[in-house]
């Protein structure tokens, strides 16, 4: 019975003696326990499904090098060099007192939410560099945090395993922890998160190793996405028209791009060496750059279906934390693990620019919903806006 | 969940792949032939063989690596920070100098990565050596924490006396200069190992991370037929030549290179450079006359046209126009219902119905018969997703038919015609004068006064008239 449907499986020709004679030999071995045949069956299960799973995915990268008629630098020979690059730190923001982990924009284009690891979560002006709201989250190494499209609320979580909404109240008396809202909950810690198109929904990544889609009302699991061996450490939602998919990155080495309505796992890349730690969409759509431990970024082409690009340098030797596009898709900004912000020429291939001023690792960078600037957060306590 | 930070875990092996491709660097440093030319250094009355200056580090990197200096001091800074280069004049000060300051490569034996994590049984010997050497040579801290060891490892600190006193022996039939040099090395080794309260440790690793594939998610049978299967689908996917994705992220860098402030600056000015906040003034959500670069956005896709407030509202009178408004008003309710609250689904998609879709409505849209009849199937049975193929098919027939129009017709034309092209303000306008930053009034409060509950703010520009607190100096 077995050998039949394993040979269907593999579609190989099976021959009606041969499995009888197989058969004659199983049955002749001594006798073993009824417990110890159904273990050995389920090991020997798993390990053909495992292999099946290794070779699809050899078969799977052939399929895409098929297709790989040329380079994205040879391309872009024709595109014109860029000139002198000139940024600065044009604000520097002091007020943690402790490494900062995670920070997002709102969409006004100049007020910022961060969190840190002693557990404050705070919203500034940027521009004026005021703070104007500040909440102490009950556990420590808030990872995440995003503020909401309306911007009248920020979520945040981190090892309490969740996600909790804060309504941003204008009155300096409230206690703004009073009115929070639990959201998502997780098995492990959660290291990223997002709103969607609207206040009302938000997406999660944990150190459980998966994502997950939550209706903020209600605090009702909406999705569940499946498919990381590993802690997911980053996410980013799709700027598509038709506004279904995110990407998902973890310590799984592995880029997995889902649908949001049925929770697949649409395409899937392992091409890094290393734990990735950022994920971001390309301004179209059509693309994305993830930043990992193994010191590169890399470029990863949906229609093609194939990585495209790697942004490596070998004076560059401390991993990713953290990435982000330019308005016109032109330039990648990495944060990284040695203090510094590598500036990448996407098309080009090469670094145009490399910027000093945090004294510890960059945890996370933003550009600006505008573009008119990025933020980076570090584990030197401060943020910087850099234009 | 415990932080076990002593466990070997994801930190372990983010820090050894760092610390394996430093080690790269030192041995390609002291290559013979490609390597750094060492001297010897005097160091008050001893020669100590095979030192380099910060000088001779930095021009290496330059050349090796075809960097500027900045990031040539950078490198090599890191390579002092983790230890592998150490400073022989000024110890405790783990620092480049990009002079003749003299500097030594670590021994192997001493590297953070032969014996790490640095244990206490060690440290502990290596505090008891200088005390044994030379008494109060230690300093406060490292006097501190050897007392808290004796506590710790109280029951083998006769091994650790032992041990201290074997290794002191040993050295002392050294040569002066060998002894000088391992001293130093020993010194810098627990300089970054067991770092000076205040003093920046480096091998900070903030949160434990697991080993590969933790056991946090089962790889079971379920979990290799999702893969397998996820395989399958991929394989069966049409995928499109690189040369011709390639070639779109050129055209679209292209395309958006003039409204990429970051390449091109911003008209009037970049306000985070000049602290002029005229930029954002002339692009808020609404204002009476947008700029010519926004106009021009609407133009390279829908998308761009529909996410902006001005341009949809400038779509929605060109439709009304040619009596085909109700699918733009349509397709907003379908995203209504997608990305609003759980409990209005069902209302929502009631009053969809009865607006558009059912027969004699007041707003029909045209919707073929197939996708009609699947929406009107999944009605019965109303959840977020219900509209999403009816949505699209409008969607696409927008796009198609009623978008390109608009970009034709004089509408859109008289847009481009009457807006604004800023005038840029250089910075030498404002040279010595610090601008004041003016707050702006936060989105926040935009709640008390947005009517509609589907929890999207009118934006910025119609909140309430209290700013809040003043400039900033």
């Amino acid at each position: 019975m077995k050998m039949h449907y394993l040979a269907a499986q593999y579609s190989r020709p099976c021959v009606a003696e041969d499995a009888t004679r197989a058969e004659k030999i199983y049955m002749r071995s001594p006798p073993i326990p009824e417990m110890a045949t159904q273990e050995v069956q389920l090991n020997e299960t798993l390990a053909h499904l495992k292999t099946e799973s290794e070779t699809l995915k050899s078969k799977l990268e052939e399929e895409r090098a098929k297709l790989h008629d040329v380079e994205l630098h040879q391309v872009a020979e024709k595109v014109e060099g860029l000139g002198q690059f000139v940024m600065k730190t044009r604000r520097t923001l002091k007020g943690h007192g402790n490494k900062v982990l995670c920070m997002d924009w709102c969409k006004d284009k100049r007020r910022i939410v961060s969190s840190s690891q002693d557990g404050k979560v705070i919203v500034w002006d940027a521009f004026t560099t005021n703070k104007e709201h500040a909440v102490t989250m009950p556990c420590t190494w808030v990872m995440a945090c995003a503020y909401a499209p309306s911007g009248c609320a920020v979520a945040c979580g981190g090892l309490d395993n969740k996600c909790s909404v804060y309504p941003l109240s204008l009155d300096k008396n409230e206690n703004l922890a009073a009115k929070k809202k639990s959201v998502a909950m997780h098995t492990n810690y959660l290291s990223a998160c997002s709103f969607t198109n609207s206040d009302m929904q938000i997406l999660t990544s944990s150190g459980d190793g998966t994502c997950a889609l939550w209706d903020v009302e209600s605090g009702q699991l909406l999705q569940s996405f499946h498919g990381h061996a590993a802690d997911v450490l980053c996410l980013d939602l799709a700027p598509s028209e038709t506004g279904n998919t995110f990407v998902s990155g973890g310590c799984d080495k592995k880029a997995n791009v889902w649908d949001m309505r049925s929770g697949q796992c649409i395409q899937s890349f392992e091409t890094h060496e290393s734990d990735i730690n950022s994920v971001r969409y390309y301004p179209s759509g059509d693309a994305f750059a993830s930043g990992s431990d193994d010191a590169t970024c890399r470029l990863y082409d949906l229609r093609a279906d194939r990585e495209v690009a790697i942004y490596s340098k070998e004076s560059i030797i401390f991993g990713v934390s953290s990435v982000d596009f330019s308005l016109s898709g032109r330039l990648l900004f990495g944060g990284y693990n040695d203090y510094t912000i590598n500036v990448w020429d996407v098309l080009k291939g090469t670094r145009v620019s490399i910027l000093f001023g945090h004294e510890n690792r960059v945890s996370t960078l933003r550009v600006s919903p505008d573009g008119t600037a990025f933020c980076t957060g570090s584990w030197d306590h401060t943020l910087r806006i850099w234009a | 969940m415990t932080i076990n930070t002593l466990a070997k875990g994801g930190w372990y092996r983010e820090q050894m792949t760092c610390f394996r491709k430093m080690e790269k660097v030192i041995v390609a440093m002291q290559d013979p032939d490609m390597g750094m030319k060492m001297r010897n250094q005097r160091l008050l009355i001893t020669v100590i063989p095979h030192a380099m200056t910060g000088r001779d580090v930095i021009d290496w990197l330059i050349q090796k690596y075809n960097i500027c200096e900045e990031e040539a001091l950078h490198v090599g800074g890191m390579l002092v920070r983790y230890g592998y280069i150490y400073p022989l004049k000024e110890p405790r000060s783990l620092v480049l100098r990009a002079d003749e300051t003299p500097y030594r490569f670590q021994t192997p034996y001493f590297w953070t990565s032969t014996r790490w994590p640095a244990s206490e049984l060690d440290y502990a010997i290596y505090l008891a050596k200088k005390n044994i050497r030379k008494q109060g040579e230690l300093m406060e801290y490292e006097k501190e924490r050897y007392s808290l060891l004796h506590k710790r490892i109280n029951h083998t600190w006769d091994f650790v006396v032992m041990q201290a006193r074997e290794q002191l022996r040993a050295s002392k039939q050294r040569r002066k200069a060998d002894r000088i040099v391992l001293e130093c090395q020993e010194q810098a080794y627990w300089l970054i190992n067991r770092p000076p309260p205040g003093a920046h440790n480096v091998l900070d690793m903030g949160l434990e991370k697991p080993n590969n594939f933790s056991l946090r998610v089962t790889l079971n049978s379920d979990y290799y037929k999702r893969e397998i299967e996820s395989c399958r689908r991929a394989l069966g996917r049409n995928r499109v030549k690189s040369s011709i994705c390639l070639e779109g992220f050129v055209k679209f860098s292209e395309q958006y290179q003039n409204h990429d402030p970051i390449m091109q600056g911003c008209l009037p000015s970049n306000p985070w450079i000049s602290d002029d906040t005229a930029h954002w003034t002339m692009n808020s959500e609404i204002v009476p006359v947008p700029t010519r670069l926004r106009v021009e956005r609407w133009s390279f896709s829908f998308m761009e046209l529909l996410n902006d407030p001005i341009g949809r509202r400038e779509f929605m009178t060109y439709l009304e126009k040619e009596f085909s408004a109700e699918n733009l008003c349509f397709w907003q309710a379908c995203e209504d219902i997608r990305h609003g609250e759980s409990s209005k689904i069902i209302q929502k998609v009631e009053d969809v119905y009865k607006n558009f879709l059912a027969p004699g409505a007041a707003r029909w849209v045209n919707i073929d018969s197939k996708t009609m009849d699947k929406t009107l199937e999944g009605i019965k049975h109303p959840h977020r997703f219900v509209m999403d193929d009816a949505q699209l098919h409008i969607y696409f027939l927008m796009k198609k038919d009623s978008y390109p129009r608009y970009l034709k017709s004089d509408l859109y034309k008289n847009m481009l015609a009457k807006a604004i092209v800023p005038q840029e303000t250089k910075k030498s306008v404002f040279p010595f004068m610090r601008r004041q930053r003016h707050s702006s009034p936060s989105p926040a409060q935009a709640v008390t006064q947005v009517t509609e509950e589907d929890g999207r703010a009118m934006g910025a520009g119609k909140a309430g008239t209290n700013s809040a607190a003043g400039s900033h100096v």
